[in-house]
């Protein structure tokens, strides 16, 4: 079973997808052979009522994902009382992991909230997906121009939390810089790494409609062993 | 067992030697060897093993070279366009001779010497719509400032109006692609060339929408970037099946089609 574990729910702002609706995002996933997509919602990089998208996107997997989405949750950790969104994601809505935008929501990963919501990520047991940039800086929209997330802190944030499953999703190729930082990350053994692009790992014997970059050069830096399937679809 | 999908022939319009290791037979073999694997046929190779933003002619004459052995390791399936910097036109001139008239190179590649509105590449466009090969032309417009002297697609536009009898591609599609369609798809003569930007769902289908499937070349800028994730632009894009074997092979092979009989390379 293909398992992809990064596909989004709800709309990119600046553009219309293909896909963008959960019945044919799910009608395309299933075509290619995915059995199971942990999914997102573009709504919790934006809303501030994190709670209501995460509602919604619990609700939607459920409707419409034919068993085969898998909701992560969106946590905020500088909305106030952000630790009720961490529980109810995985007591209300059972989520098996949450996704961070420390980019979008305004914090770097040496900041000492990224770490408490590691923390509070290992308490309810919940995998980490850890989100390095949804958009090429080069061609931003203008009115939203977000650089990439340093990857660099990350490895003394997991250092308290050294068994917490962390994925790390749309590592670049572009960004060289990444994949330095990347291999710093190797004694974690809990740590997997997809480009929206590890796709393309597989494509070169077979073409997905949504692989991306190479990964040949993350699977350099990092054991190909740990890396995720990552299509970041409908985008 | 997954039934592996049917791959479409496709030829590739933009290819490097840099970013590999070997020699110049060793990088052909390499890209070749992954070509294979994805059902590329032939693929367009420019530029040399280590690359200059604004080469003195003695630079493009050296890159011109190893694009010379490159397509001597692999004449069937290698193809090749000639790197020139504008500032130096009789050099460019010559250069064009040699490789292209005298030689089996069938178009021209042309990166960020100059912003390409400039009358200095009048001379260029000029003698290859003469030997009926076209311009590559990187193009990328960006949020941010552009790199010295690179040119954006409506630069691109501007050139290809004063040259209607030289067809001219778009590299990138200006990496911004939703300004880089509507900037050249007034200009008939510009192709849209997909490669180089992270893959993106809807590119191909608003490149056809505005331009027409006639007008999209697939290209991947390998080794820098996979085939595959070039390639996934347009199986994965909603658009008819004969669309996409246009965008993958048969709009290049049209395109490049009197320069390649005139050589008589197999196409």
């Amino acid at each position: 079973m293909i398992i992809d574990v990064n596909v989004n729910l709800s709309r990119w702002p600046f553009r219309r997808t293909p896909c963008d609706d959960p019945r044919s995002l799910v009608a395309t996933l299933l075509r290619n052979g995915v059995g199971q997509a942990w999914t997102g919602t573009l709504d919790g990089l934006f809303h501030r009522d994190v709670g209501g998208a995460n509602a919604r996107l619990a609700e939607e997997c459920q409707r419409c994902g034919l068993g085969l989405l898998v909701p992560f949750g969106s946590v905020n950790p500088l909305l106030p009382d952000w630790h009720e969104d961490v529980r109810r994601c995985r007591q209300d809505f059972k989520m098996p992991g949450i996704r961070l935008h420390p980019n979008y929501h305004g914090y770097r990963l040496d900041d000492a909230v990224f770490a408490e919501v590691l923390q509070a990520a290992q308490r309810q047991g919940l995998i980490v997906q850890l989100v390095l940039r949804m958009d090429d800086v080069r061609v931003q929209h203008r009115l939203m121009q977000v650089a990439d997330v340093d990857l660099a802190p990350l490895a003394k944030a997991l250092a308290v939390v050294p068994r917490l499953p962390v994925v790390v999703l749309n590592v670049s190729r572009a960004n060289s810089a990444d994949l330095k930082k990347l291999a710093a990350l190797r004694m974690f053994p809990s740590i997997a790494p997809c480009g929206r692009e590890w796709a393309a790992w597989r494509s070169w014997s077979r073409p997905s409609p949504w692989s991306a970059c190479c990964s040949a050069p993350t699977c350099r830096c990092f054991p190909c062993s740990r890396h995720c399937l990552s299509s970041a679809s409908p985008s | 067992m997954e039934k592996k999908p049917e791959l479409i022939p496709a030829w590739d319009a933009h290819v490097h030697l840099g970013g590999l290791p070997g020699s110049v037979p060793q990088r052909v073999a390499a890209l070749l060897k992954h070509a294979d694997r994805v059902g590329v046929e032939k693929i367009v190779v420019f530029m040399g093993t280590t690359w200059a933003s604004h080469p003195t002619p003695d630079k493009f004459r050296r890159d011109n070279d190893e694009v010379l052995q490159a397509i001597a390791a692999a004449p069937d399936r290698v193809m090749g366009f000639v790197y020139l910097n504008p500032r130096y036109e009789r050099e460019c001139l010559a250069e064009l001779d040699r490789c292209v008239r005298d030689g089996p190179m069938v178009g021209v590649k042309l990166w960020i010497a100059m912003t390409c509105d400039r009358p200095e590449l009048d001379p260029i466009a000029r003698r290859s719509g003469e030997l009926h090969v076209p311009i590559l032309q990187h193009a990328y417009w960006r949020v941010g400032e552009a790199l010295v002297d690179e040119s954006r697609p409506p630069d691109m536009a501007v050139l290809a109006a004063r040259h209607p009898q030289t067809s001219f591609i778009c590299a990138h599609t200006g990496n911004d692609w939703e300004r880089g369609i509507r900037a050249i798809r007034a200009t008939r003569n510009v192709y849209v060339e997909i490669c180089g930007s992270d893959p993106t769902a809807g590119m191909v289908e608003m490149a056809v929408r505005e331009v027409g499937a006639e007008r999209v070349l697939y290209g991947s800028d390998a080794a820098g970037r996979s085939y595959a994730s070039q390639l996934a632009k347009v199986y994965g894009a909603e658009i008819p099946e004969e669309f996409k074997r246009l965008i993958l092979r048969d709009n290049l092979r049209r395109l490049l089609g009197p320069a390649l009989a005139a050589r008589g390379v197999k196409r």
